[in-house]
């Protein structure tokens, strides 16, 4: 006798135990395995991209802090060059060397929490995540020390950064950059070659090569499938061409693959930020520009390396002191529609992996 | 798919774990012990300064949530506004600090307390009596660096770390 | 041979002796159990670099208490179209196995409550029916997520069994005996030395029976829920949580007794011995608890059967050749033999280890 069977749908529904935000996959089960995928998104809409047309273009950028909260930096960074960019505004070297630092620092604080976060939905019930979490409270202290708080930094201006960094910065930098590696080192002995960890994430969720440069893949997220593809590299903005570094890409494209990339990155940001600092020039840190900026008519478009890939802002400006429409290219959003084909044929544990190791944060996606 | 590595990885993974028996805990017990802050903290309230004011409204245009409500009237002693009313809703406001830094006299500085929290929302709304510098409501150094230099130096988890030669 | 300490028949008559000791175990369970929890969550804690409970009371010592207070003061739910009698029973038959483990448990020379020839059969036999209980409360949640997490929870009992059952064989080969008393008496070396693949064998089943990472997908995260015990809460709940500890304190006593030679030591008194004993391997426990992932439901039983069983089939082989042709060689030789023989066992076993089950074609 046979035994019909039949596939069903289940909600990994928004209020997920261990995901990144609200997001929603209806998933048909056969049994165990994934057999379909609908992903179900803006349960995080706030409308910010009509919030910026009643904006001033300063006043535009706490806005942007809270697009991807967990990159302020980065994303303060992309606007402030979308803007300069626009109204052909200079930038003085000292802040140039400012937004490096704190981009990098930033890469270093974002990368730290999707590796922890990835290895606790593998199962690792906290251990890893915590002890990231302790080195990201270091970072979090010297952004506090330079701008005032600890997630939304309203950091960066239209030409150039806010205010100087204090004194006691460049000393607690300097000791941070000798200190980093060490710890990146114990991660690396407690989770690198441990075999449950290889078990579960070498070979599962591949992303093949053609099909990450296909959907317009950035960030580490296509590095790992093979492809070097870096915008510091390839379309250099800010002073990233005085810099050494290497661009890490992984061979197969599996979740094993994207962690080490993620990983490798911090080791090459650290390397930047030893570089950043010896060569910080002094000077001023802000151009002279009023708060009230009337960029000529026009379009722009400026992008960064996001530590989640390739963020960009789209200006359209009229002349008047908000920008006439303004829109984000969120990495986490174009990354996220190979989700599908990532998962299909796996188990609902790999499915949860799968998602976590793409390194998705709701807020970029639903804006 | 093979193991690799025939345990050692393991292995590797709990002499990690065993070695943090040995290191302090890096968590502090709040409320009995508190960390100083950044003394550029952009905290929970603002501070005003009545003389330096001039009652011009840059403050209320830089705001883009209208946190600030600003009232004059006309009445030119040493050529400045009355002010007759200025309020503060912090519990609209997101410590961006665009207003102080816009602010053209230095009369608004950011608060240095953040624990400020109050049981009604109506509490939260500072008008012109509550906005006034006093020893218990210290001014934060964001953006005024001589006012920085007075406040305490910050705790950095960085000073647990040490330096190998 | 030590000699025993107390008179099989300890204080005098067979229900006073009966009597004390059924005391004495309940008392052992319970204190030892809200002491594991305490134990588990100050040493998890220090070891991810943070403080665990210290609030509630010195050092956090009165963390399981305010725990069984919350627990206690719940509402019981029971799911409407569940199976009610099933419902109520399953946390009752997942208990009361727990405490008679503890009947043949030497805490110390002569101090056991039944010392039964068949002791160690005892213990295999009895904790098995745990697994029906847990089977019960899945069955009865009326929930297709808890059925699913209870039918893994038997598929991966009934498969770990068997490299356990082996294992001890072998420690029981060593001995002579099933009974726990001799099997202490016996241990002038400790059989962890002696045995040293067979403790790792126990060691990592006994691990998946009781539903500890890295092998506790059957309630932790995944499949949406918690697993069988979804539906439980108040007192019904309590009892499973206590199982769940229960079990681990029974596996660091049995693995104490057969591995570690009980209460036999030089300057304390024996009870401290064991005492001490037990805690050790649950803070081996909890390490391996803190430090690895977990692992995937087809991963889980492709590990007992492809390289556990094989590997316990050969330890067995290998106990009872060397006891057949070499009765009488020191036994320190042996050690080293044993030991070497595991590590190149476990290393060659490694490399021919496949996992299956890679993605499957839809």
């Amino acid at each position: 006798m046979v035994i019909k069977t039949e596939p069903f749908v289940v909600n990994i529904g928004p209020a997920h135990p261990s995901t990144h935000g609200v997001f929603r996959m209806r998933t048909t089960l056969d049994g165990e395995v994934v057999v379909d995928m609908e992903p179900v998104f803006g349960y995080l809409h706030r409308g910010v991209e009509k919030l910026a047309e009643e904006r001033t273009y300063t006043g535009v950028i706490p806005l942007t802090d809270r697009l991807d909260y967990l990159a302020s930096m980065s994303n303060n960074l992309a606007y402030c060059l979308a803007v300069e960019k626009l109204g052909g505004i200079p930038v003085p070297e000292r802040a140039e060397y400012l937004r490096v630092i704190m981009a990098e620092l930033q890469r270093i604080a974002s990368h730290l929490i999707a590796v922890g976060a990835f290895l606790n939905d593998c199962g690792a019930f906290m251990t890893p995540i915590l002890y990231m979490l302790r080195e990201r409270e270091k970072i979090l202290d010297l952004f506090e020390m330079a701008s005032g708080q600890r997630l939304t930094y309203n950091y960066m201006r239209v030409g150039g950064v806010s205010q100087d960094v204090p004194e006691e910065f460049v000393p607690a930098l300097g000791k941070f950059v000798k200190v980093m590696p060490r710890w990146i080192d114990e991660y690396d002995q407690l989770l690198k070659e441990n075999e449950i960890l290889l078990a579960r994430a070498k070979g599962v969720g591949i992303l093949p090569k053609e099909l990450a440069i296909n959907i317009s893949a950035s960030g580490p997220v296509l590095r790992a499938s093979g492809v070097k593809w870096d915008i510091r590299k390839a379309d250099p903005y800010s002073v990233y061409e005085r810099f050494e570094f290497d661009i890490p890409t992984g061979s197969v494209g599996d979740c094993y693959d994207r962690y080490r990339v993620r990983i490798e990155e911090m080791r090459q940001s650290v390397c930047i930020l030893k570089q950043a600092l010896e060569q910080l020039p002094q000077g001023e840190v802000r151009s002279d520009v009023p708060h009230l900026i009337r960029p000529p008519v026009g379009e722009a478009y400026g992008h960064i390396e996001a530590p989640r890939g390739e963020l960009g802002f789209y200006l359209v400006s009229d002349n008047s002191i908000a920008p006439y429409r303004f829109h984000v290219r969120a990495p986490s959003l174009i990354n996220l529609t190979a989700l599908r084909e990532m998962m299909v044929g796996w188990k609902v544990a790999d499915a949860i992996i799968i998602f976590g190791s793409i390194d998705i944060n709701m807020a970029e996606v639903d804006r | 798919m093979k193991f690799e590595r025939y345990g050692i990885g393991i292995a590797k993974g709990l002499s990690v774990t065993i070695r943090h028996l040995l290191r302090r805990p890096v968590t502090t017990q709040y409320p009995e012990r508190r960390l100083v802050t950044s003394r550029r903290i952009r905290g929970n309230e603002l501070v005003w300064s009545r003389e330096k004011c001039t009652g011009c409204g840059s403050c209320a245009k830089a705001c883009h949530i209208g946190a600030i409500e600003i009232t004059t009237s006309i009445n030119p002693v040493a050529n400045k506004y009355e002010v007759e009313t200025y309020q503060v809703d912090t519990g609209y406001c997101i410590q961006c600090g665009l207003c102080v830094e816009v602010c053209p006299f230095e009369a608004l500085y950011m608060g240095y307390a953040y624990e400020r929290a109050q049981y009604r929302r109506n509490d939260l709304v500072q008008n012109k009596e509550t906005m006034m510098e006093t020893p218990d409501r210290e001014v934060s150094g964001y953006f005024y660096p001589e006012r920085a230099a007075k406040l305490s130096r910050q705790t950095l988890l960085l000073d647990r770390d040490k330096v190998k030669k | 041979m030590a000699t025993l300490v107390l008179p099989p028949d300890w204080p005098g008559g067979f229900w006073a002796h009966w009597g004390v000791f059924v005391v004495i175990i309940f008392v052992f369970l319970m204190a030892m159990v809200v002491g594991f929890i305490w134990f588990e969550r100050r040493a998890m804690a220090i070891m991810q670099a943070r403080l665990g409970p210290n609030r509630t009371g010195p050092f956090g010592l009165l963390q399981p208490v305010a725990d069984a207070l919350k627990v206690l003061l719940k509402e019981d739910i029971i799911p409407a179209k569940g199976d009610k009698l099933v419902h109520w029973l399953a946390p009752v038959v997942a208990f009361i196995p727990l405490l008679m483990l503890f009947a043949v448990v030497p805490f110390q020379g002569g101090a056991i409550l039944a010392d039964l020839n068949i002791g160690i059969l005892y213990i295999v036999a009895v904790s098995s029916v745990t697994t029906v209980g847990i089977f019960m409360a899945g069955w009865a949640s009326n929930n297709k997520y808890s059925l699913l997490g209870a039918m893994r929870q038997v598929a991966s009992v009934v498969s770990y069994e068997i490299p356990v059952v082996l294992s001890i064989i072998g420690v029981v080969l060593l001995t002579g005996s099933l009974s726990m008393q001799q099997i202490v008496m016996a241990q002038d070396i400790p059989f962890i030395l002696l045995q040293p693949l067979g403790f790792l064998l126990f060691f990592i089943g006994a691990l998946a029976e009781i539903n500890r990472a890295p092998f506790d997908l059957m309630e932790a995260d995944s499949e949406i829920v918690a697993g069988f015990h979804t539906e439980y809460s108040g007192m019904k709940f309590a009892l499973f949580y206590l199982v769940e500890y229960g079990e681990a304190l029974a596996i660091s006593a049995i693995v104490t007794t057969l591995f570690l030679s009980g209460w036999r030591g030089p300057v304390l008194p024996p009870w401290l011995w064991f005492l001490v004993k037990v805690v050790i391997v649950f803070f081996v426990i909890v390490w391996v608890r803190t430090t690895v992932p977990r692992v995937r439901i087809d991963q889980l039983m492709a590990l007992a059967w492809k390289f556990l069983f094989p590997l316990a089939l050969l330890n067995l082989l290998i106990t009872a050749v060397e006891i057949l042709v070499w009765p009488t060689v020191s036994l320190w030789l042996l050690v080293l033999v044993n030991i070497a023989i595991m590590v190149i066992l476990v290393l060659l076993w490694s490399r021919l280890f496949k996992l299956g089950w890679g993605r499957v074609e839809v």
